[in-house]
């Protein structure tokens, strides 16, 4: 078993053959190739069966030799999704295909999941997936689908047998985004930007070994990515501070115009609740470290989705005028995800957003009460009727 | 390396033994019996836990006649005791045995150990951690005068370390209960499990520990004040497990009441905060095994987190529980005097919040 002796040394032994300073792709694709990517992945695939918290060995040891990284915010989806789906879930050939310009960001990933019609009741899908020899034909219409206008690829779920029960008719694609039948159509949102997008997929032509999981499997594939992607908002591995939390710690230590004695309890609770939720998140990702994802997640992101709302609230509270005006409304589409970035309006408003991607918070309560708790399910009309004569 | 926030196989064996004892022997409606006897606390079973399982001096080292193991340790099992609001003279040892260990007194730590003579600290239980300690106790030569109030354990202790004033500064003495000069009164508690009382000295003969008091009752205090952060852990587990269990059997409307979203999504909540407090109440004690300097910040940080969270999961547990919540018989107003009296015992979450904003520099208005 790798241990984190041998992994610096493996990390330094791979510096003093390739210069940090050196092309920057180049770079990033011989890291994975010698296993140094995520460690925890499989020999050949960017990693060498290691522990997963072993990770931030190796992230700690490029970091100080000034190496580049592969901007893990440009593509959260790819990497925190996309990827564990693959491992999982994928042949040896799509493994081989997709994990490696995944992980390097030169390709982009983007999931097309929700639609008009389904969100939190995501197996309430309509997109359709007609086989056509060896190929699928998709056609329907996904909304929300945050990067999908930097995307080369995406994680697609659609319904391939409308007779079969909504979860159970269902298979999952990887779909070509540059593909001339996927129209990605700006949907601008609360904050002026265009972080998300209307996605029509019109008799877009996905060949079969593009399938990952088995026909008809969608769901249970759909379900470990979300698992993940839960994980992936729940936090990274941060220090004291970061996060929506330091941003006003910093403004109160800096500028003492700002205190008030009923804003320094707020700040102090805020200050509580964000340090004790970074631990949480720690745990999980020790737990993780010598598991799987679990529901635990959800218990993160909730508490981060809270925190996040209720201190970006608070910072323009305490910024009194200033709090008053806006960064920049015009439409942009941006390049990354940022939560902490920007203006603090902006802040406030993406925010918003938290409580909602990735599963919703009352959503995620229902999954702790149920998979974690063991209390009773949700009482279901849709249970064994075939999806077709669902209402909708 | 970041702080190990898991448990490890030697604290899951740990706890398993304690549970194990506490479920023969420690129900919950023998605990609400023996409140209202003549003897609230159970020293045989306390004589368990300490001579057989080595809790009662588990944190101490040992070249000091302890167990050897560390605040991480002792931990795990207040976690248990709170589960059960077992009523043993535990919090008063683990002061105690902070104190001489800080003090780094071995002689009075061997029958600790052996559970065959109770020890407390004369502090009061609400003092914070960072307070300065200004005893009402006077040192004369070897005998003291001077009264102690909310002494935990002090009913069934054999030994009192008592800070005590005199020419030379603020000394730890050790006194025997049993000599002539010590009276003490119980006071009635709200917490039935844990009892507290006035220690009043009037020349009682005392032996020095140690020489200046004040960075011992420091450690004392903060050692305490992080192991109550896993009592209030396990005691806010225990509400939730219990509540859990309840609305899943009890019907109302022809379905469980457990099947209820108003329902889940409280219970739901209160996971999350009891997941919340269990890691702030390990990073403490990993912390406090470490004696590391962040010690401090780290246990004002669970006591500002788990002292409330305890306080609402029984609370949601009563509410849940609905009239049968309200009776004597149903032992939900233990854990509500024991999650209420722990909110205030070493300051309240308040005034741990005030601690933190010294220690990361958040200053006031
Ligand atoms: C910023 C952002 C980025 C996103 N990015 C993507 C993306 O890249 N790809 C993608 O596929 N999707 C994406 N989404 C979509 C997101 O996953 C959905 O918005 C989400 O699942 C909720 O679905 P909905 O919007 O249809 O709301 P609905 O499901 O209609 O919910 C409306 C309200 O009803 C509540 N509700 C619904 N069902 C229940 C229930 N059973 N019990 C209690 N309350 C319930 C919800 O909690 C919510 O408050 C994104 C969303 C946002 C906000």
């Amino acid at each position: 078993m790798t241990d984190a002796a041998e992994l610096r040394s493996a990390v330094r032994e791979f510096l003093a053959a390739h210069d940090p300073g050196g092309d920057r792709l180049e770079f990033l694709r011989a890291r994975f190739d010698a296993g140094l990517a995520w460690v925890n992945y499989p020999v050949g695939l960017g990693g060498r069966d290691a522990p997963r918290e072993l990770q931030t060995v190796v992230d700690a040891e490029f970091a100080a030799a000034g190496a580049p990284d592969n901007a893990p915010s440009r593509n959260g989806i790819g990497l925190g999704m996309a990827a564990p789906t693959i491992l999982r879930f994928g042949t040896d050939e799509q493994r081989a295909r997709y994990l490696r310009p995944l992980w390097t960001g030169e390709e982009i990933w983007c999931q097309l999941f929700s639609e008009p019609g389904a969100g939190s009741d995501l197996a309430a899908l309509a997109t359709r997936a007609v086989r056509d020899g060896d190929d699928w034909i998709v056609e329907g219409q996904k909304v929300w689908t945050s990067f999908a206008h930097k995307a080369k690829w995406a994680i697609l779920v659609a319904r391939s047998d409308p007779d079969a029960p909504k979860h159970k008719g269902l298979s999952y694609f990887v779909c070509d985004m540059t593909d001339p039948n996927v129209e990605v159509r700006p949907l601008r949102q609360i904050t002026g930007e265009a972080e998300f997008n209307e996605v029509f997929l019109n008799g877009v032509r996905i060949p079969d070994s593009q399938r990952l999981g088995e026909i008809g499997q969608g769901w249970q594939v759909a379900m470990g990515t979300l698992m993940n992607e839960r994980v992936a908002i729940g936090g990274g591995n941060t220090g004291r501070e970061s996060g929506m939390i330091g941003v006003v710690a910093r403004k109160w230590r800096d500028d003492p115009e700002v205190r008030t004695p009923g804003a320094h309890d707020r700040l102090l609770r805020l200050w509580v609740e964000a340090e004790a939720t970074r631990l949480t998140g720690q745990r999980l990702r020790q737990q993780l470290a010598v598991g799987t994802p679990g529901p635990e997640g959800s218990a993160v992101k909730l508490a981060f989705s809270r925190l996040n709302q209720e201190i970006s609230g608070f910072e323009l509270e305490l910024l009194g005028e200033q709090g008053l005006s806006y960064g920049d409304w015009t439409q942009r589409r941006p390049e990354t995800v940022d939560f902490t970035g920007r203006d603090p309006g902006y802040r406030y408003l993406r925010a918003k957003g938290n409580s909602i991607e990735g599963g919703t918070s009352e959503v995620l309560r229902n999954v702790i009460a149920e998979r974690v708790l063991g209390l009773p399910p949700e009482i279901r009309t849709d249970k064994d009727v075939p999806w077709k004569e669902l209402p909708r | 390396m970041s702080t190990d926030l898991l448990y490890t196989e030697v604290e899951e064996d740990l706890r398993a033994a304690v549970r194990r004892v506490l479920r023969d022997r420690c129900e919950v409606s023998s605990v609400l019996a023996r409140c209202e006897s003549d003897e609230p606390y159970d020293l045989a079973l306390w004589r368990t836990l300490a001579g057989e399982l080595g809790v009662a001096a588990l944190a101490v080292p040992e070249e000091l006649g302890g167990g050897g193991a560390g605040v991480r340790e002792l931990a795990v099992v207040a976690e248990e005791l709170g589960r059960s609001v077992a009523p043993v003279p535990f919090l008063g040892t683990v002061l105690a045995t902070a104190a001489l260990t800080a003090a780094g007194a071995a002689e009075p730590i061997a029958e600790i150990g052996a559970g065959t003579l109770v020890t407390t600290l004369a502090v009061g239980l609400a003092t914070r951690p960072s307070a300065r300690i200004e005893p009402a106790v006077r040192v004369d030569g070897a005998t003291l005068t001077g009264t102690a109030t909310a002494v935990v354990d002090l009913e069934v202790a054999d030994r009192v370390l008592v800070p005590a004033t005199g020419p030379d500064g603020t000394g730890l003495y050790l006194v025997d209960t049993a000599v002539t000069g010590v009276s003490r009164t119980p006071v009635t508690p709200l917490d039935l499990t844990r009892r507290f009382g006035t220690l009043e000295l009037t020349g009682a003969q005392a032996r020095l520990v140690a020489a200046d008091a004040e960075p011992v009752l420091r450690r004392a205090l903060l050692t305490a004040a992080g192991v109550l952060a896993a009592e209030q852990v396990g005691l806010a587990q225990h509400s939730l497990d219990s509540t859990v269990e309840y609305v899943r059997t009890r019907y109302q409307f022809g379905r469980q009441i457990g099947s209820f979203q108003a329902v889940k999504h409280r219970l739901a909540d209160l996971w999350s905060g009891v997941s919340t407090a269990r890691a702030t109440s390990r990073n403490a004690a990993d912390s406090l095994s470490d004696a590391d300097a962040e010690a401090e910040l780290a246990v004002a940080l669970a006591q500002a987190y788990c002292s409330d969270l305890a306080v609402l999961a029984v609370e949601e547990s009563l509410q849940l529980h609905g009239g049968i919540g309200m009776t004597w018989e149903h032992p939900i107003h233990l854990y509500l005097g024991r999650a209420k009296s722990a909110q205030l015992t070493f300051g309240t979450a308040e005034h741990h919040r005030a601690r933190i904003a010294e220690l990361v520099d958040l200053p006031s208005a």
